[in-house]
């Protein structure tokens, strides 16, 4: 009979095992997904134009309404904590920069990132969690389909483009509750807070955030479509791999943002 | 049986679960055109088997040939091209949930022709005429009964005219007359068009309706292989206690049971 600790040792080593399958699965997913669209279409396999547009307007155009609403409250919630923070130095004319900084360079990547993870990430997760119960992609690879490039690649290209998109939009919409609550509190004009918010950001902040974005929509992709791949047992295994995924994309975003804007910030 | 070419060959096949060795030394080859059924009880080996036939696994030992090439020695692409001569219908159907029935059968024209829409569209009805569900093909996968489903399967299976064709379990779980119509129409399928066709099933009327031979495994062994005449002759008591539907005494061991039921084993 092992001790404890060896037995502990013995869990943790298999964990780590286990985590590092997982993560050379995703780099295998994320390499044949680059291939096929590299390749597919002299290799008569390609990645379809309209699967892309349809997940695309799942990912992008889906979320736009709850996106707004999430930005706009952020925005809201920045001003708010930020004056309060500033009118303990007698600062808060300064707030705008805090707050044009903040969203454009963090808060709005995040919370876009947090929304799809959500709400496509686990999507894909449970998506491709049943196809696998159901033997669909038994089904696609016996037919000469690449799994990979049918289910893969076209949602990786989706979030790509539409994950930098939706963040962008959320620049504007969080920026815009802000400047509300700002021009209201501090009794300055809409136009002249724009003036500020304009006069705050350089180019490089807005591509701090967009690039986090990017990394961000990769993260999603992979962390759903891994999750998805390792459902065994039915329905409840389904359910269980999708929350799975939406705790695994989360961590992946906010250890990537920490690590991005350690790297990058100093 | 129409001639004497070998479409299907598995020689020495042996794999695994884990450490539990599932399959043994199978050789098996079935003949062009012939309605092979591959028999047995459950965990007898015999999805295993259909699973390496498929090519979805990869054998211990031992090789798999179709249509005279040798699965292992194929590369990924050469796989992809041979996998336009098969047509699988699964248990569940595995029909793709989010598209139509036509749209699921229409899926393998998309992918591997360039035949214009209309065309793909009149290929589509006439395979939904072959199995009977002309007038269904705007359905959901979700709308269908477990009889329709396998048709559709069976359907899509048959789109691109695949010289094999796989059936896993066509009849499981279907009421005794869809049942029967599947077998018709299994064997319309390889009359028609000359398909060599192999059946995965346990239900045995169907089996020695639609055989031309039967493979009975148990344990992952071939027991028995022959005619319908041979297999109801075998002198195998196993195959026998399948062919009878009774039940196999297990040889009492009292203390092996009484270590199981203390949980010591």
């Amino acid at each position: 009979m092992p001790g404890p600790l060896t037995r502990l040792a013995d869990r943790v080593g298999r964990k780590a095992v286990s985590a590092l399958d997982e993560m050379g699965f995703a780099a295998h997913l994320l390499g044949r997904s680059l291939y096929w669209l590299a390749v597919g279409h002299q290799r008569r396999q390609p990645v379809r134009m309209s699967s892309i547009v349809a997940q695309a307007m799942d990912i992008g155009i889906g979320a736009l309404p709850i996106l707004s609403v999430l930005a706009f409250t952020i925005g809201v919630m920045l001003a708010v904590q930020g004056i309060y923070t500033l009118r303990m130095f007698g600062a808060e004319s300064r707030v705008t920069t805090g707050i044009a900084l903040s969203l454009v360079r963090e808060f709005s990547a995040l919370i876009t990132g947090i929304l799809v993870a959500g709400r496509s990430g686990s999507a894909l997760a449970a998506r491709v969690g049943t196809m696998k119960i159901n033997q669909e992609i038994d089904a696609l690879t016996v037919m000469g389909i690449d799994p990979i490039r049918y289910l893969v690649a076209p949602p990786l290209v989706a979030m790509l483009v539409m994950v930098p998109a939706l963040t962008l939009w959320s620049h504007l919409v969080s920026l815009a509750g802000a400047g509300l609550y700002v021009s209201a509190a501090l009794d300055i004009s809409f136009g002249a807070y724009v003036g500020q918010v304009i006069d705050a950001l350089r180019l490089s902040d807005l591509a701090h955030g967009l690039s986090k974005s990017a990394i961000f929509s990769v993260l999603i992709t992979l962390v759903g479509v891994v999750n998805g791949a390792l459902v065994e047992g039915g329905a409840e295994g389904v359910g269980r791999m999708t929350t799975r995924s939406v705790v695994h994309a989360l961590s992946a975003i906010l250890v990537t943002d920490m690590i991005f804007a350690y790297a990058v910030t100093r | 049986m129409t001639g004497e070419a070998i479409s299907i060959e598995v020689r020495g096949l042996d794999a695994y679960w884990g450490d539990r060795k599932v399959l043994a030394g199978i050789d098996l080859a079935v003949r062009q055109g012939e309605i092979m059924v591959i028999m047995g009880g459950s965990g007898s080996g015999k999805s295993t088997l259909l699973n390496h036939l498929l090519g979805l696994l990869h054998p211990a030992a031992g090789s798999v040939r179709l249509l005279g090439r040798d699965l292992s020695a194929l590369s990924s692409q050469e796989i992809l091209d041979l996998r336009r001569h098969m047509g699988v219908a699964f248990q569940g159907g595995a029909l793709f949930s989010s598209l139509t029935v036509a749209e699921n059968i229409m899926l393998p024209l998309e992918e591997h022709t360039r035949l214009d829409r209309k065309t793909m569209e009149i290929i589509v009805r006439l395979k939904l005429e072959v199995v009977n569900l002309a007038g269904f093909g705007h359905l959901m996968p979700s709308e269908l009964s477990g009889g329709m489903t396998k048709r559709a399967a069976l359907a899509r299976a048959i789109v691109l005219d695949p010289r094999l064709l796989f059936c896993d379990e066509p009849s499981a779980g279907l009421d005794p007359v869809v049942s029967s119509a599947i077998d018709d129409l299994i064997l319309r399928l390889r009359d028609a068009m000359g398909m060599t066709i192999v059946v995965v099933t346990h239900d045995l009327d169907s089996a020695f309706k639609i055989a031309d031979r039967i493979c009975v495994l148990d344990e992952g062994t071939i027991v028995a292989l022959g005619t319908r005449a041979e297999i109801r002759a075998s002198p195998v008591a196993r195959v026998q206690n399948l062919l009878n539907r009774r039940t196999e005494e297990a040889t009492l061991d009292t203390d092996a049971y009484l270590r199981r039921l203390l949980g010591e084993s």
